[in-house]
C-alpha cells in the first residue's frame, strides 16, 4: 500500500463497511446510510479508539481475576480441588503431557496477554499519530484478529468438561469463577479488535502528505 | 470571518468539532462493569478469608497442604494450607485457613485432632478416611477466650464435650484389659466409657478416667462400687468355682461395671471427678469395706496345706477378714512345729457397731473387751476345708464351749487368738484312736481259742454225722423197723376195716346187739 495514495476521507467520500460502495455523505453531520445496502456509513468507525480502549481496559481488568481465580473445581471422594489456569498448566506438565500443557499455556495465558499488549501498542501509536512501521502494525492487527478467537477454545473445553464429568457420588467438575472472567477477557479483546479501525493506522501518514502537498 | 483586515496573514479557521465526539462513549460502561465485577469478587474473596490458625502435631502423616480439611461434625470449616516442621524439628506445624467467621469457634479449649482409621477394642473409627485420606477433626470449646495457635490431640476425644454426663476417676493397681473406650456397664447396660488412663506419679497405681453418660451418672453415688468386668472371671476359691462375666462384648473387649449396694441410705449422686477404687471383681467389691482392720495371730499346729494368703476368715459363715500371712515356726528346744497364721480381722463386720461410746472409752478398749468375752465364751480359730474339690482351707472363728479356757494376751503384737483343732484333725485323731484300740486287742489269743473251738466243733460234727447215719439206717426201706411198722400198719388197716363193717352192720341192724346176727339165717 503506497503512502502517497489519497484516502477516501480526504476526497470527502465514505466507504460502506458492508458492501464496499463509496458514497458522498450528506451535508450535515448526521449519520448516513449506504444507498445500496442500507448499512450505516461513516468516514471512520465511530469512536473507534475510545471503544477499543474501553474494551481493552475491560479485558485487562478481567485478565487479573481470570488468572487468580480457579477456573475448574474438581470434586472427588478425596475432597474438592480448585485449580487456576496456571495450576492446570503445572498439573498437565508431565513427560508425556507437556504438549498439552504448552497448548493451554499459549491459548489461555500468552495469547490473551499478547493481544492486550498488541492492541495497546496499536492504540498508543495511532493516538500519537505515528507513521512508522505501518506495514508491521497492520500485520500485527491481522494476526491479533485471526488468533484471538481461538482463546475461546479454553472456555468451551471447560464448559464441556463440566457438563460431561458429572459422576455425582464419585466425581464432579464445576466451572470456577475464573472461567467467567476468562471468557470476558476473550470476548472483550475480540470486541476491541472489532472496534479498532485499521484505517486509522494510515491516516497520520496521509494527512502528513496532504499537509506537505 | 467577518472582520478580516487586509494585510494580516490568513488565519486558519478553528475547526468545528461536534460536541458528541468529545463526550465519552457509553462503551466505557463495559470496563466499569468489569471493574465492579472484579472488585466485587476480590472483596468477597477477602471477606471469605477466615482466620488462619496453626496446629502443632506430632506427625503430619496423611496430611497434605491444600487438601486436608478441618471438619466439625462433618462440615468443612477449614483447609490446611501449609505444613512445616518446628524450628527444633521435633513436631509439625500445620497452618490452616478457616472458613469466614471461624473466629467464633477458635476458643481456648477448642480441640483439634487428626482423624485416621483407628481400630481399638470395641471402637472402629475413621474408616471413611481410608478412602478420603486423613482429615482434622474439631471440637468447639466453651471458653470465652479466643486463640489461634493450637496443639492437636494425639487421638480423638472419646466423649464429645457437649455430651451430658460426668467424669469420674477410678484407681486401680493394674490396667487389666482396659483401654480407651472400654465400656462401662450398669445393670448390663452400657452407660459410659473409659476416656483415658494415666500412671500416678509414684508409679504405684493407675488413675482411669471414665465418663458416665447422663442420666446414668446420677446412679453413681458416694458408696458406689466399681469393679473390673473384663472378660470372663474364673476363680477357684474356697467357695468353689465361680464364673462371672458382664456381656459377650465385655468378654471380648473388657469392661467396668458398677453398682450401688442396696440397703444403704439414699445417697446423693457423687460429684464429678470423684475418686473410686476399681475392684478386681464384684465379689471383692461387695465385701464390706474393712474400716479399721486389726491383725491377730492364730497358731495352728496342724498342716496348713490348702490355706492361702487371702483366704477368708469366717465368723458364722460371714467373712470378717482374711489371711494376711502364713509363716512357719520351729521351736528350737522342743522341735515342735507350729504355723502362726496372721489374719486381718474386722470385728465390726461381726455386726458390732461402735457407736455409743461411753466417755473415756476408746475403740481399742471396747474391742479388747469384746474379743475377751468372745474368747471366754469359747470362740476359737479353726481351719476348715472350704471345698473338697480343691482342698482349699479357710479360717473359721467359731464357738467351742467345750474348749479349754484361754485368754488373749494383749501385750503381744499382734495378739494371738486361741485355736481349736480343725475338723479334719479331729476326725484324724478319732480314727487313730480306733486303730489304736484295734491294735491293743489280744488277737493272737483269740485266734488260738478260735482254733481250739473249731477242732472241738469238728469232733462234734463227726459224732453228729454217725448218729444221723444210725437214724438213717433205722428208717431205711428194708430195715426191720420199717417192715414191722408196715405190718403193724396193715394190721391196723384191717382192724379199722373190720370195725367199719361192724359199725355199718350195727347201723342197719341195731337189734343184732341183742339178738346176734340173723342175716345168714334168712
Amino acid at each position: 500500500m503506497s503512502a502517497t495514495a489519497l484516502t477516501a476521507m480526504q476526497l470527502g467520500l465514505q466507504r460502506c463497511e458492508g458492501c464496499g460502495l463509496v458514497s458522498r455523505p450528506m451535508e450535515d453531520e448526521a449519520e448516513g446510510r449506504c444507498p445500496r445496502c442500507d448499512e450505516g456509513v461513516e468516514f471512520r468507525k465511530r469512536a473507534s479508539l475510545q471503544r477499543t480502549w474501553a474494551f481493552l481496559v475491560t479485558a485487562a481488568i478481567c485478565y487479573i481475576p481470570a488468572n487468580l481465580l480457579p477456573v475448574l473445581s474438581t470434586t472427588t471422594a478425596e475432597g474438592t480441588e480448585s485449580d487456576t489456569i496456571l495450576q492446570g498448566v503445572v498439573l498437565l506438565w508431565s513427560p508425556t503431557g507437556w504438549p498439552l500443557s504448552l497448548i493451554v499455556l499459549f491459548a489461555s495465558i500468552m495469547i490473551p496477554s499478547a493481544k492486550i499488549l498488541a492492541l495497546t501498542y496499536l492504540l498508543i501509536t495511532v493516538q500519537r499519530g505515528s507513521i512508522r512501521n505501518n506495514e508491521q502494525r497492520i500485520r500485527l492487527y491481522r494476526v491479533v484478529d485471526v488468533v484471538g478467537r481461538w482463546s475461546m477454545v479454553d472456555v468451551f473445553v471447560d464448559a464441556f468438561t463440566a457438563a460431561l464429568v458429572q459422576l455425582q457420588p464419585l466425581m464432579s467438575v464445576e466451572p470456577g469463577p475464573g472461567l467467567f472472567f476468562f471468557a470476558a477477557v476473550v470476548v472483550s479483546t475480540m470486541l476491541a479488535v472489532e472496534s479498532f479501525d485499521p484505517r486509522l493506522i494510515w491516516d497520520p501518514s496521509s494527512e502528513r502528505e496532504v499537509a506537505h502537498a | 470571518m467577518p472582520d478580516q483586515t487586509p494585510g494580516t496573514p490568513p488565519v486558519p479557521e478553528s475547526r468545528m468539532v461536534s460536541r458528541r465526539k468529545t463526550r465519552p462513549s457509553l462503551v466505557w460502561i463495559v470496563p466499569l462493569v468489569a471493574a465492579l465485577a472484579g472488585a466485587w469478587v476480590a472483596v468477597t474473596r477477602v471477606m471469605s478469608e477466615g482466620p488462619e490458625i496453626t496446629l502443632v502435631l506430632e506427625t503430619a502423616e496423611g496430611l497434605e497442604a491444600g487438601k486436608t480439611k478441618i471438619r466439625y461434625n462433618g462440615v468443612e470449616v477449614g483447609t490446611v494450607t501449609r505444613i512445616r516442621l518446628t524450628d527444633d524439628h521435633e513436631k509439625v506445624v500445620a497452618t490452616a485457613q478457616m472458613v469466614p467467621k471461624g473466629e467464633s469457634f477458635l476458643l481456648e479449649d477448642t480441640a483439634f485432632w487428626v482423624v485416621r482409621p483407628r481400630v481399638s477394642g470395641a471402637n472402629v473409627t475413621g474408616l471413611g478416611t481410608l478412602i478420603s485420606g486423613a482429615y482434622i477433626g474439631m471440637e468447639i470449646g466453651h471458653s470465652k477466650e479466643r486463640k489461634r495457635d493450637f496443639v492437636a490431640l494425639d487421638s480423638p476425644p472419646i466423649v464429645a464435650a457437649d455430651v451430658p454426663g460426668r467424669y469420674f476417676v477410678l484407681e486401680t493397681a493394674d490396667l487389666g484389659s482396659l483401654d480407651d473406650g472400654t465400656p462401662i456397664y450398669f445393670r448390663r447396660i452400657q452407660v459410659g466409657e473409659v476416656t483415658s488412663y494415666a500412671l500416678d506419679d509414684d508409679g504405684k497405681s493407675l488413675s482411669v478416667k471414665i465418663f458416665i453418660n447422663s442420666p446414668y451418672d446420677q446412679f453413681v453415688t458416694t458408696s458406689t462400687l466399681f469393679w473390673n468386668a473384663s472378660g470372663v472371671d474364673v476363680s477357684l476359691t474356697a467357695a468353689g468355682l465361680s464364673v462371672q462375666s458382664q456381656s459377650v462384648m465385655s468378654i471380648l473387649v473388657g469392661g467396668i461395671a458398677f453398682e450401688t449396694p442396696a440397703g444403704g441410705p439414699a445417697l446423693s449422686p457423687a460429684a464429678a471427678d470423684t475418686k473410686f477404687t476399681l475392684f478386681d471383681d464384684r465379689e471383692s467389691a461387695f465385701k464390706t469395706p474393712s474400716r479399721d482392720p486389726q491383725t491377730y495371730v492364730l497358731v495352728f499346729t496342724q498342716s496348713v496345706r490348702g490355706l492361702t494368703v487371702g483366704a477368708p476368715v469366717d465368723f458364722g459363715g460371714i467373712s470378717v477378714g482374711e489371711v494376711v500371712a502364713i509363716n512357719a515356726e520351729l521351736d528350737a528346744d522342743t522341735f515342735e512345729f507350729s504355723v502362726p497364721v496372721t489374719v486381718s480381722l474386722d470385728v465390726e463386720r461381726m455386726g458390732v457397731e461402735f457407736t455409743g461410746l461411753a466417755p473415756g472409752q476408746d475403740f481399742a478398749s471396747v474391742r479388747h473387751q469384746l474379743v475377751d468375752s468372745l474368747v471366754a465364751k469359747g470362740a476359737r480359730g479353726q481351719l476348715r476345708t472350704g471345698s473338697l474339690l480343691t482342698g482349699a482351707l479357710y479360717v473359721a472363728l467359731d464357738m467351742f464351749p467345750d474348749a479349754q479356757p484361754a485368754t488373749v494376751d494383749w501385750s503381744q503384737t499382734p495378739p494371738s487368738l486361741p485355736t481349736f483343732p480343725g475338723e479334719i484333725q479331729a476326725i484324724e485323731a478319732s480314727v487313730v484312736n480306733i486303730i489304736k484300740k484295734i491294735d491293743q486287742m489280744p488277737l493272737e489269743k483269740i485266734g488260738n481259742d478260735l482254733q481250739t473251738a473249731i477242732v472241738d466243733l469238728d469232733r462234734t460234727l463227726v459224732s453228729a454225722r454217725t448218729t444221723l447215719d444210725d437214724a438213717g439206717k433205722l428208717v431205711a426201706p428194708n430195715s426191720v423197723l420199717s417192715t414191722q411198722l408196715d405190718n403193724t400198719l396193715m394190721e391196723m388197716t384191717r382192724a379199722a376195716r373190720g370195725l367199719r363193717v361192724l359199725a355199718d352192720y350195727l347201723e342197719r341192724h341195731p337189734e343184732a346187739l341183742l339178738r346176734g346176727k340173723t342175716g345168714e339165717a334168712q
